[in-house]
């Protein structure tokens, strides 16, 4: 087990570096100078020159790579090029909180709820739970974050309030459950219908299986027999779906949080990169990388203490 | 003697006269399947109507799809003459609903057609000769895994410069990853099947293995991934072009509709409704018909 465990915490190193590498070079690829911003009047060449030189553009690429993973591992983000002079590290420490509360909510609604609908869905299979069930997690499924969204705005926001002068929900905030509450449900919707999807067909395979029937057949009680041998059996595959869901989470409030105005890290996601704010577009992207790498990590790990065959069958 | 030989000859020209329709009764069944699902059939129009709207688009729109028709109208609502409004140019929404249908259309089935190009072979060249071959391609898909695919399209397209072409290649270059995995797992399973081994037995080279054995056995998985990349690549284009890095205005996107329709949503709100409904009607039409085709194909797949 021990070593299972450390074959994949030696892994998420190459892989924190590559994604960093990548990340450096396609950024540098750009064309133009993160310092002369489109449209604006254009600097003079040796101005420009001297700009970059102060931010050390002049090194050969390989060099500012070393220096700054150097600087990164110290937890050393440097400074914003486009929000001069304000540090990254001080802007994501502003923002990360935002984003990571709303994630967590959406997780939260997604899991609790994914969980319970694939499971009653399961139980009462071809019924009418099971029918409503498919199709609200077909739709939620389907329909991406961002329309969902917008959708949810124009009805609760424009809408309602129009038509009933009820006016709750509010966007460009970040203070109280009347700015939580619709983005959490944009975001989780997706991942929610995905489990509830999941958990549904897992089940269903797991009821299908012998040791169930023994189970029932020796007089155990439905209740017990779905909770202990079936759900336990099922929830296995599940697991492996909670690291494509975090990672459409992470990229799914990009997208949320601009629909709702959110003051989350999302808004830094497209601005960093359009404006060339290198240090600003690695932080980001690592930011996602360490934290998929790290949910991947635990997934894999989850996976093999829960289910004996994989530690000692697999690689 | 002799009338053994008949019925064997008998035998044989009746093993002939079934061996064709044996040969595409996979199809044919899993059309039969496909049929009877309703959800199926309700997502297949939908995405046929969808099809035939892009293609003929210049027939269907009354107007061009960036031509200013009413500028003293612009931001009009819905009426008799313009049936989804106007935007806030003054120029038709219909007619550029009409024409972001091209757009997705195009998206969708070139940066599959790119994804299909690069994950098919890499995956077959890895599940079927493993070893380092395999290992250098796998980690290779690893370390995109590690990018969410949407991030990287993002990059690559900020790189590129926005517009359609390079929408195609950045969703074509992040995306064959799913499809290389699924190809070599496949051809890992089937790597082993005892028709390979007859085959290879039969001194037939890895070429022809894999091109003539191994992939025709992989066609439905890869069919099924299909036709969900397809709703995937238009749900990145239509989100790039949301945050205004996609296709490049006065072109008309769904998506870049929709986050134009944004700095609009006090006044009127059908800039943003129209093209939102219509990103989810797409969706939700391959979804269904995909889901129905994985049934009636009765391939497994995690995802």
């Amino acid at each position: 087990m021990m070593q299972f465990i450390l074959k994949r915490v030696l892994w998420f190193f190459p892989t924190i570096l590559a994604v960093a590498g990548v990340t450096f070079v396609i950024m540098n690829l750009t064309p133009g100078s993160p310092f002369q911003p489109a449209g604006a009047n254009n600097l003079r060449e040796d101005v420009l020159k001297q700009i970059e030189k102060q931010y050390g553009l002049d090194k050969p690429l390989p060099v500012r790579f070393v220096i700054y993973l150097g600087k990164a591992v110290r937890g050393d983000f440097g400074e914003s090029y486009a929000r001069r002079p304000q540090k990254v590290n001080d802007i994501m420490r502003r923002s990360i909180p935002v984003s990571l509360h709303l994630g967590a909510m959406a997780l939260a609604l997604a899991t609790v709820g994914g969980l319970i609908l694939g499971v009653l869905a399961a139980v009462n299979q071809n019924g009418i739970i099971d029918y409503f069930s498919s199709i609200f997690a077909i739709l939620a499924f389907s329909v991406p974050s961002f329309v969902l969204g917008i959708l949810l705005l124009l009805l609760f926001v424009i809408w309602i309030p129009e038509w009933t002068g009820w006016r709750f929900f509010r966007v460009g905030g970040w203070d109280s459950p009347r700015d939580w509450i619709l983005p959490t449900i944009a975001l989780g919707a997706g991942p929610f219908a995905q489990l509830a999807r999941y958990t549904r067909s897992s089940m269903i395979d797991v009821i299908r299986s012998d040791y169930v029937r023994t189970a029932r057949a020796k007089g155990l009680a439905e209740q017990k027999v779905i909770l202990k041998h079936v759900l336990k059996n099922a929830l296995i595959p599940v697991i492996t779906l909670i690291g494509p869901l975090f990672a459409a989470l992470g990229t799914g409030s990009f997208f949320v949080e601009q629909v709702f105005r959110v003051p989350g890290i999302g808004k830094f996601f497209v601005t960093s990169m359009s404006t060339k704010d290198h240090p600003m577009i690695m932080a980001v992207v690592l930011l996602y990388g360490v934290f998929l790498a790290v949910m991947n990590l635990v997934v894999d790990v989850l996976y093999g203490v829960i289910d004996p065959r994989i530690r000692l069958g697999g690689e | 003697m002799a009338q053994e030989t008949v019925s064997n000859a008998e035998l044989l020209a009746e093993a002939s006269e079934l061996a064709p329709t044996r040969q595409s009764s996979l199809w044919k069944d899993a059309w039969r399947r496909l049929v009877k699902n309703k959800l199926a059939v309700i997502g297949m129009i939908i995405i046929a109507t969808f099809f035939l709207v892009a293609i003929f688009a210049p027939i269907i729109a009354p107007y061009g799809e960036a031509e200013v028709v009413a500028p003293e109208l612009r931001l009009a609502k819905p009426s008799w003459n313009f049936p989804m409004g106007l935007d806030q140019n003054g120029r038709d929404m219909f007619s550029r609903m009409v024409y972001g249908a091209r757009v997705s259309l195009l998206v969708g089935v070139v940066a599959q057609l790119i994804v299909v190009g690069i994950g098919v072979p890499l995956g077959a060249i890895a599940g079927f000769f493993s070893g380092r071959v395999d290992n250098a391609i796998m980690r290779t898909v690893d370390v995109f895994y590690a990018i969410p695919q949407l991030l990287l399209v993002l990059l690559l397209v900020n790189m590129l410069g926005p517009g359609m072409k390079n929408i195609f290649i950045a969703i074509g270059i992040t995306g064959w990853v799913t499809m290389a995995r699924l190809v070599r797992g496949v051809m890992l399973s089937n790597r082993e099947q005892e028709y390979i081994k007859a085959a290879r037995v039969a001194g037939a080279s890895n070429g022809y293995i894999i091109m003539r054995h191994m992939l025709p056995n992989s066609l439905t998985p890869i069919v099924v991934a299909l036709t969900f990349g397809i709703p995937q690549a238009i749900f990145i284009e239509a989100s790039l072009s949301f945050v205004g890095v996609g296709i490049r205005p006065p072109q008309p996107s769904w998506g870049q509709m929709v986050g134009t329709g944004q700095q609009y949503i006090q006044s009127v709100q059908h800039l943003m409704l129209f093209p939102c409904l219509a990103i989810a009607l797409t969706m939700l039409a391959f979804t269904f018909f995909g889901d129905g085709l994985r049934d009636a194909l009765d391939v497994r797949m995690n995802a």
